[in-house]
């Protein structure tokens, strides 16, 4: 028998799919109400939700007092080198343990991932001496390395997971067509392993764009990415909520258009294999 | 060319012996199919000669050069899988006409040799679909053309029908026999059917726990298995294997007759007396399945429409010039 009241369940799912999503949207919903207050509202109890004195000199005065542009260009090239520097070592890794498995190899996957179980700060004294040594203080490189390093265990177990779903038969009938293997890996594999290339590469983007431990850490200003220059208003002398909003809308801004625009690819990926 | 010849080729993973030393000669043009239960080695003997699986003893000769040492690529044989196995991010043209752009052909020539065999496999109005658009048929061309394009030695196929319905798989059956036929290029083919084997082979192998158990032509096979297994396997139904006092009366172990080499009376005449136990009536041809008390039972075939039903009496007689025998080792008893 067909369920009753279906209308009726569609609407009451409906309201709670959309009382939970905004549920998980007002932070930052808030955050970008509350650049556009000015300082005195943004403290005001109780706070106005849309009836407000809208203003943009928050933005002003946060691009005034600090370079968005070069910190925003260095989070591009920290996330966006250290990300192409992780797929370019990931992707041979993951082939070769994906289709030339040994008995090894689960133990090699596993110690990978146990590196993420360490907390950085662990590391924090002797990174930060090498670091020093090397001058790589407060550089993009020492950052693109670093954080190129920590998400390489992630990137490798996605990579090796999408990896593992493709047919071996199609990587032995190219074998047959008279490929080498890295033909095999240039016109088989990679095409075929897109979505999860793709859905791979975005994670880390945003792993490595939101990272604050490491940047924080590692640089002053020269190389520092929008991280710090969100950390650079939360300061002693008190909190500006208003310019600390303005300058977090601004930093998450790139991140979250660029999620925006490939949300079905990254669902596709997260999902990868899932169902069949 | 396209001989191929193996000798005395082994292959074991770990301590499990799957070939237990082949050896054989597959002459250039011929269609030889390999035939065997499931896990009798019939995949991997044809992986080997791919060389998709390195071998863990013998030689593999294609053309009279020992190939064991060389890569699947350099070896000039195309292969066919049972899952097609397509670029599924190709269209059917690049599917095609990848070996040939691996090969390093100018796009002209790719694109013609691409349209030629398009054109064998009526597949020309497809060219331009990816494979997930495609029916399960057209898939099995598509593999089919990606393997004749390349003009190889020798076609390996490996089950490429098993996927496919019943007519389509009679229908696919008699065209790569013909389509072999054509071209005149040597073809191996692997399957668990032993009517695709019988009704495609030049020669049939026949595979049992890793070894050869005879290699001839069907009829051979059909006329004279060499023992008890390949007795069995070839023929449908299945010949009856009988054992004790009518063996003994002709000097053997075993003796096997063909369902179809019997002669069936009603109650009454001379021979094996049973009652039926299930009768099959299919307009051409009719089955008994005959209830012989201590003989077993047995599978006998009449030619046409014979109105008898479960329950019934017969005596089943046996032609005595087309009786097996086999003796205690389960070889066959000649002469």
């Amino acid at each position: 028998m067909a369920r009753k009241s279906t209308t009726q369940r569609v609407v009451v799912s409906t309201i709670g799919a959309w009382f939970f999503g905004f549920l998980i949207f007002f932070p930052i919903l808030w955050m970008v109400l509350t650049s556009f207050k000015t300082e005195l509202e943004a403290f005001a109890i109780p706070p106005s939700f849309l009836f407000f004195h809208w203003t943009t000199e928050n933005y002003a005065t946060v691009q005034e007092r600090s370079d968005y542009l070069l910190h925003a260009m260095n989070s591009i090239i920290i996330a966006g080198g250290s990300t192409l520097i992780a797929l370019l070592i990931a992707i041979p890794a993951a082939w070769s343990m994906a289709f030339s498995p040994t008995k090894r190899t689960k133990d090699i996957l596993l110690w990978m991932l146990s590196t993420k179980m360490m907390p950085p700060v662990g590391v924090l004294v002797p990174i930060y001496l090498i670091f020093k040594t090397f001058g790589l203080l407060d550089s993009r490189i020492g950052l693109v390395f670093i954080l190129c390093l920590g998400n390489l265990p992630i990137v490798i177990w996605m990579l090796f997971t999408y990896f593992k779903e493709i047919p071996r038969d199609i990587l032995e009938a190219a074998r047959m067509d008279g490929a080498t293997i890295g033909r095999e890996l240039v016109y088989v594999l990679t095409p075929m392993a897109i979505p999860g290339l793709a859905s791979t590469m975005l994670l880390n983007l945003i792993l490595a764009w939101n990272e604050a431990f490491w940047t924080l850490n590692l640089t002053t200003s020269n190389a520092a990415p929008l991280t710090t220059f969100i950390a650079s208003y939360s300061s002693p002398e008190g909190l500006f909520w208003a310019k600390l909003s303005a300058a977090s809308t601004l930093a998450i801004a790139p991140i979250i258009i660029l999620g925006w625009f490939s949300q079905k690819q990254l669902v596709r990926g997260l999902t990868f294999g899932a169902v069949k | 060319m396209g001989q191929i010849t193996l000798q005395d080729v082994q292959k074991s993973f770990g301590p499990v012996h799957i070939i237990k030393g082949a050896d054989l000669e597959i002459a250039d043009g011929s269609f030889v199919v390999f035939v065997g239960p499931s896990g009798c080695g019939k995949t991997t003997l044809l992986r080997l000669i791919a060389g998709l699986e390195d071998v863990s003893g013998g030689k593999i000769l294609i053309d009279g050069k020992n190939v064991v040492d060389t890569p699947p690529a350099k070896r000039g044989l195309s292969m066919v899988f049972q899952s097609y196995a397509l670029y599924p991010h190709m269209s059917v043209r690049g599917n095609i006409g990848f070996g040939l752009k691996m090969a390093g052909l100018s796009k002209d020539e790719t694109n013609r040799k691409v349209e030629a065999a398009a054109a064998t496999l009526n597949l020309t109005p497809y060219l331009d679909r990816k494979p997930r658009e495609l029916s399960g048929g057209q898939r099995q061309r598509v593999a089919i053309g990606r393997a004749i394009v390349r003009e190889p030695k020798a076609f390996l196929f490996d089950e490429p029908l098993s996927n496919l319905d019943a007519a389509l798989r009679v229908q696919m059956r008699i065209e790569v026999t013909r389509l072999q036929k054509q071209l005149g290029t040597t073809a191996v083919y692997v399957t668990h059917d032993q009517v695709e084997a019988m009704t495609m082979a030049d020669k049939i192998v026949v595979l049992n726990g890793g070894k050869i158990e005879q290699y001839g032509s069907p009829l051979d096979l059909y006329e004279k298995p060499a023992n008890l297994f390949v007795a069995g396997f070839i023929g449908s139904p299945k010949m009856n294997l009988v054992t004790g006092e009518p063996a003994k009366q002709q000097g053997a172990t075993t003796i096997g007759v063909r369902p179809e080499h019997i002669k069936i009376e009603r109650d009454g005449g001379g021979g094996w007396q049973g009652t039926i136990a299930v009768a099959e009536h299919l307009g051409s041809d009719t089955f008994l399945y005959v209830d012989a008390g201590p003989l077993g039972m047995l599978t006998a075939r009449y030619i046409g429409e014979l109105s008898l039903h479960a329950g019934d009496h017969v005596s089943l007689a046996p032609d005595p010039a087309r009786i097996h025998r086999f003796d205690a080792g389960g070889n066959a008893i000649r002469g």
